[in-house]
């Protein structure tokens, strides 16, 4: 049974005015338990919108989202069990930040879910060690520390209510390389040791090819397509269409194809591109 | 759930009205509310009535928004209309039940207050309406200008208007992202009870206020980038001009006001 799932789901904001606008247009999937899927959409594209469904933010104008095969909406006074069980880290989540110390800000959470004491205190060091935080900044003010800091405090108070689901939108935004690097190495390394369903939303391909088992493209209000990485690539053109970033190494590979050399595979990781090219230049030596 | 506030909307048209220099309509709503408040007799407040009903049709704008206007000041409406209708002793008495009455008197000064409140309410959102606020600030530092004779800061004064006019859309954003990151973390704040409640309200305003201050500080940064040094030989992009529509229209105002002073004085 699917972990999460949706049916038919439609959202519009502002109904009835000028304003009236459909964010999510009939909008039908299935994710599966401890995968780590890829959301890609250009901006309003209607994945934000889609992603604030999951954790009953906001309530569908029409269609289902089940967890576990139960309608979240079932019971509306329960929703905020929902949203312990689907952790939605949002967008530059810096700003959220307001504890006086790093650790009560991480357990603000935890104590929301009315956790004991000793349990809030195993699952903050817990994650903070997860995301890559040390024991000395818990009693530090999260307002002295970096930027990149910030950022990893906040999503350890999203990780530390343990959900069964976690979804990060745009983790990286507005990171250097370096930062982006260490915070999406940080959410592997989580997503392997929990084994929890992860989705990380992302305008950049780049960020998420390695390693997402799927990739669910947003496009218009609409599920463009939701499929394997390999097969989502196989799209590329048309993703590149959509006014996505579709990483380099594709782009120079599409081109190698339009000039004549198909390698006939979808090409999205520098490493996979170099072992391509070594095995063909090795089978020209070899005729 | 902040998306619904409507303080100081405007509604982009080409209308006569929209098009009227923003100074000139400020001193036509000034005009028009002392127009409102000579008169004291039904037929004042009919000439009122009839000068309303003419700017919302010149605004082009449906009746229904400026209905729309009137709805948060319901309350203050009803409590007036019902102090007038029960402490108004003179007259003749209509109904009595105990200590409470009413009498003709009473009736006639809380409809004619109501109407009056009413017609204040819907003639001056004619001026939000069909004004930008950054306009309308424009218009009003000219009209002030006069005061820097007196060092009264009048340029300063403005842009911090259209400053705080500017950041209203944009904190009122802010504030909707953080609550729902919040609620994301389980803070209860449409539920839950009022202690906790209140807590969470704590969660809400340190991380908008730290947003305010950054916001305050990049701007400040990127205005000095600019040279900014206040008004002294600014040019403006959009100067204000005035039209012979301007005059007219001010002349209509005025023929109105002076149209109720001579019914105050004949005393109908």
């Amino acid at each position: 049974m699917a972990i999460l799932e949706t049916r038919d789901l439609t959202y519009t904001y502002s109904p009835d005015t000028p304003f009236e606008k459909t964010a999510v247009d009939h909008v039908s999937l299935k994710i599966e338990q401890g995968e780590l899927i890829g959301v890609m959409g250009h901006t309003g594209s209607g994945k934000s919108t889609l992603i604030q469904h999951f954790n009953g933010l906001l309530r569908p104008t029409s269609g289902q989202i089940l967890l576990d095969g139960k309608d979240i909406w079932e019971n509306k006074n329960k929703i905020r069990d929902v949203r312990f069980q689907v952790g939605l880290v949002f967008q530059y989540p810096e700003y959220q930040i307001f504890e006086e110390t790093v650790y009560k800000d991480i357990a603000f959470g935890p104590k929301n879910m009315g956790l004991d004491e000793d349990e809030i205190k195993r699952r903050v060091l817990a994650t903070a060690a997860d995301i890559g935080l040390s024991e000395e900044l818990m009693e530090r003010s999260p307002f002295e520390l970096s930027g990149g800091q910030k950022r990893r405090v906040a999503i350890a108070g999203v990780m530390a209510m343990e959900p069964k689901v976690l979804i990060l939108d745009e983790p990286t935004a507005g990171l250097d390389p370096a930062g982006r690097d260490l915070i999406l190495s940080h959410i592997k390394a989580y997503h392997k040791r929990t084994g929890n369903t992860t989705l990380i939303v992302s305008h950049s391909m780049e960020d998420i090819a390695s390693f997402a088992d799927r990739i669910l493209v947003m496009n218009k209000g609409k599920l463009f397509c939701f499929d394997e990485t390999e097969r989502v690539f196989s799209r590329a053109e048309e993703i590149a269409e959509i006014g996505l970033d579709v990483p380099q190494i594709t782009r120079v590979f599409m081109e190698l194809r339009r000039r004549g050399l198909d390698f006939g595979k979808e090409v999205y990781t520098v490493g996979y591109a170099r072992d391509l090219i070594l095995r063909e230049l090795r089978e020209r030596k070899g005729e | 759930m902040l998306k619904d506030i409507t303080i100081g909307q405007y509604f982009p048209g080409n209308s006569v009205i929209h098009r009227l220099d923003p100074r000139f309509k400020i001193v036509i709503t000034i005009i028009y509310i002392v127009m409102l408040f000579t008169g004291d007799s039904m037929a004042c407040l009919a000439v009122g009535a009839v000068f309303t009903a003419m700017m919302l049709v010149l605004s082009g704008i449906k009746l229904k928004m400026y209905l729309k206007s009137i709805r948060p000041l319901m309350p203050f409406l009803v409590i007036t209309a019902l102090i007038n209708l029960f402490l108004v002793s003179s007259g003749e008495v209509l109904w009595h039940w105990k200590f409470l009455k009413i009498t003709s008197e009473g009736v006639n000064i809380s409809v004619f207050m109501i109407v009056r409140i009413v017609l204040l309410i819907m003639g001056t959102s004619v001026l939000t309406y069909t004004t930008s606020p950054i306009t309308l600030t424009d218009a009003i530092e000219r009209l002030l200008s006069p005061l820097k004779k007196l060092r009264f800061p009048v340029h300063e004064l403005a842009m911090m208007m259209s400053i705080a006019l500017r950041f209203i859309p944009t904190l009122i954003e802010e504030t909707d992202k953080i609550i729902s990151a919040q609620k994301a973390r389980g803070a209860e704040i449409d539920s839950g009870s009022f202690t906790t409640r209140a807590r969470n309200l704590i969660s809400i305003l340190v991380p908008l206020f730290i947003s305010s201050f950054r916001r305050a500080d990049e701007l400040a940064t990127a205005m000095e980038c600019r040279c900014y040094n206040g008004g002294e030989g600014r040019t403006r992009l959009r100067q204000l001009k005035s039209a012979p529509r301007d005059y007219i229209a001010l002349a209509v105002t005025l023929l109105f006001l002076a149209g109720v002073i001579t019914l105050k004085i004949i005393g109908i």
